[in-house]
């Protein structure tokens, strides 16, 4: 089946997408790759925005704050991620094997809800949730004769606070990934691997593990890509405080640029990331779209 | 006698499947509704109710909240800002992402897999990344604070996701069917707009949807680009959190009003979301 050669009235079609491709897609990074090279406060705007050559990236690559946000940012991962896949793949196995198919369908469908929800506003009921004196979690807890904890006002509960909200709003999506995966099984497949493999942990990993593997794969780029992203839930709930115990690498360079005003440095902590989402993407598309980049 | 009691026992086992199953499934929808539920019952709650310690669960609900976020105005027109934003992104998306789809989905030609790998390549790059350029950009065209400069920017990841989505719903029409009409003498555009586009409509409302979830949700580029005139709803929900005292009451019906929209606006395209979020890869 080959396709049409293109010709004058289908460019007319896909020159639109092109223009604003060129003009808000690489335009802006061409521009941050060249202010990534100046001197750019926009606070001491007198010293000007000459060339600095590799200045701003040597200042990147020599700020510990830098590689500690980075790695904040993998320990939030590790927090986050495998917990997500596990309650994912359990929730996911319940809602598929679900008798009553009605409600089946009715969770399938409120999972949706926590993904939907506004991130900003997350931030503000995990204020809300997590709050030391008021708040649900510590009443949760008094039920259990813990005393109270400030979950905003130190570093590691914050880390764990924003993990946990994480961990509320993004498990029903790798759940819903999952139960993509497990309804790509046709009845055959699973009564005569019911016959062979029984029920229960034998029937998941031989006859329903391998149809995860490919949602499995999605779910782990994503979350990475989303991780490196996150923002508006953090800003709103921790500001990356106390301190910068909270301090993501997105809500770093935010801080970088728009709170200390540092554009220059800010830009190259940006190519940096670029890079690095770039190369996910490149392995998000080789293992998933391999017959349309060929 | 073995087959009735038999088959009694199946049943029973039956009924206790259902019972478990019918627990669990509690459970979990409380979970993970319940963040959403307090956030509308602070909304509704008097603040003597909302500090109350264990928390009151039954409680007289009171508008005098969302009453006072509506007089004071900030809010309301955060949301027309929202509403003027969002919208007209997404219907520029639509405008120029479904043609391009089009002819992704039927043409082949030299750059095509870059164009490719931008649309996909969209969904991973970090905004902070553009974010600076596009504030730097924004000001010296004196962009900042102006709707346009937000919708130009929600294109970004407005045009990628209708691209996406639409070239699968272009590729599900058959070929025949242009062809047919390319006999009959109708020029591609003709055949885009009066054929493959009312046929490919299912999914450009979807791709639309979730185009408009994204833009309505988005915090990042409205924090850097919009000071008073313009500002969206979720700068203005994240505003609440600076100054002294926080009033809980009004920022939680502020956020009923931003996130009730778009939580409709999910559960009616919910089986196409995960689609949405992971590119296609996900069916």
């Amino acid at each position: 089946m080959s396709r049409q050669r293109v010709n004058l009235p289908a460019i007319s079609l896909i020159a639109p997408a092109v223009i604003v491709l060129l003009a808000i897609g690489i335009y802006p990074l061409l521009f941050a790759l060249d202010i990534s090279f100046r001197q750019y406060q926009l606070t001491k705007q007198y010293l000007g925005t000459g060339y600095v050559g590799f200045q701003n990236y040597a200042a990147v690559v020599n700020d510990p704050l830098f590689w500690q946000s980075l790695l904040r940012t993998g320990q939030f991962f590790l927090l986050t991620v495998p917990l997500q896949v596990v309650l994912g793949v359990l929730i996911a196995l319940f809602i598929d094997g679900m008798r009553w198919r009605p409600l089946s369908f009715l969770m399938r469908v409120l999972l949706v809800v926590p993904i939907a929800v506004t991130p900003t506003v997350v931030g503000l009921i995990g204020r809300l949730l997590f709050n030391r004196d008021f708040g649900f979690m510590n009443y949760l807890l008094s039920l259990f004769n813990v005393p109270p904890v400030s979950w905003l006002g130190e570093p590691v509960p914050a880390m764990l606070t924003i993990a946990l909200v994480d961990i509320w709003q993004w498990t029903p999506f790798v759940a819903l990934v999952m139960i993509s995966g497990l309804s790509m099984i046709s009845q055959d497949v699973l009564e005569s691997g019911q016959l062979e493999a029984g029920r229960g942990w034998n029937l998941f990993w031989h006859v329903q593990a391998p149809y995860l593997l490919p949602g499995l794969t999605a779910v782990l780029i994503l979350r990475t890509a989303d991780i490196l992203k996150l923002f508006d839930m953090v800003f709103v709930l921790t500001r990356g405080g106390p301190g910068v115990s909270t301090e993501l690498v997105s809500v770093y360079i935010q801080r970088v640029g728009f709170r200390v005003f540092d554009m220059g440095v800010a830009s190259a902590q940006a190519i940096l990331l670029l890079i690095l989402c770039i190369v996910l993407s490149r392995g998000y598309i080789r293992l998933f779209y391999r017959e349309i980049e060929a | 006698m073995s087959a009735r009691s038999h088959s009694r026992r199946g049943a029973s086992r039956h009924t206790f499947t259902y019972l478990w199953q019918g627990v669990v499934a509690v459970i979990l929808i409380a979970a993970f509704l319940m963040p959403v539920y307090w956030m509308i019952t602070t909304a509704l709650k008097t603040t003597a109710d909302t500090f109350a310690v264990p928390p009151v669960l039954i409680f007289q609900p009171t508008f005098d909240h969302f009453r006072s976020v509506y007089e004071e105005g900030t809010v309301a027109k955060s949301l027309v800002n929202s509403l003027i934003v969002a919208t007209s992104a997404t219907a520029l998306s639509v405008l120029i992402g479904a043609p391009a789809a089009y002819v992704l989905a039927r043409f082949n030609f030299r750059g095509k897999s870059d164009l490719w790998f931008w649309i996909i390549s969209n969904r991973f790059i970090s905004p902070i990344v553009v974010a600076l350029p596009f504030f730097l950009i924004a000001r010296d065209l004196r962009l900042l604070d102006t709707h346009l400069a937000l919708i130009l920017v929600y294109l970004t990841f407005g045009v990628p996701l209708v691209v996406w989505l639409c070239v699968d719903q272009f590729r599900a029409i058959p070929r025949e069917v242009d062809e047919a009409a390319t006999v009959d003498g109708a020029t591609i555009w003709q055949v885009f707009f009066r054929i493959n586009l009312p046929l490919a409509m299912p999914g450009i409302v979807v791709s639309a949807i979730l185009a408009f979830i994204t833009a309505w949700n988005e915090l990042m580029f409205a924090l850097v680009l919009t000071r008073a005139e313009a500002r969206t709803a979720p700068v203005e929900a994240a505003n609440f959190m600076t100054g002294f005292g926080i009033r809980w009451g009004p920022m939680m019906a502020t956020g009923t009003l931003i996130v009730l929209p778009v939580v409709i606006f999910a559960l009616l395209v919910s089986r196409n979301l995960v689609r949405g979020l992971t590119m296609g890869a996900v069916k």
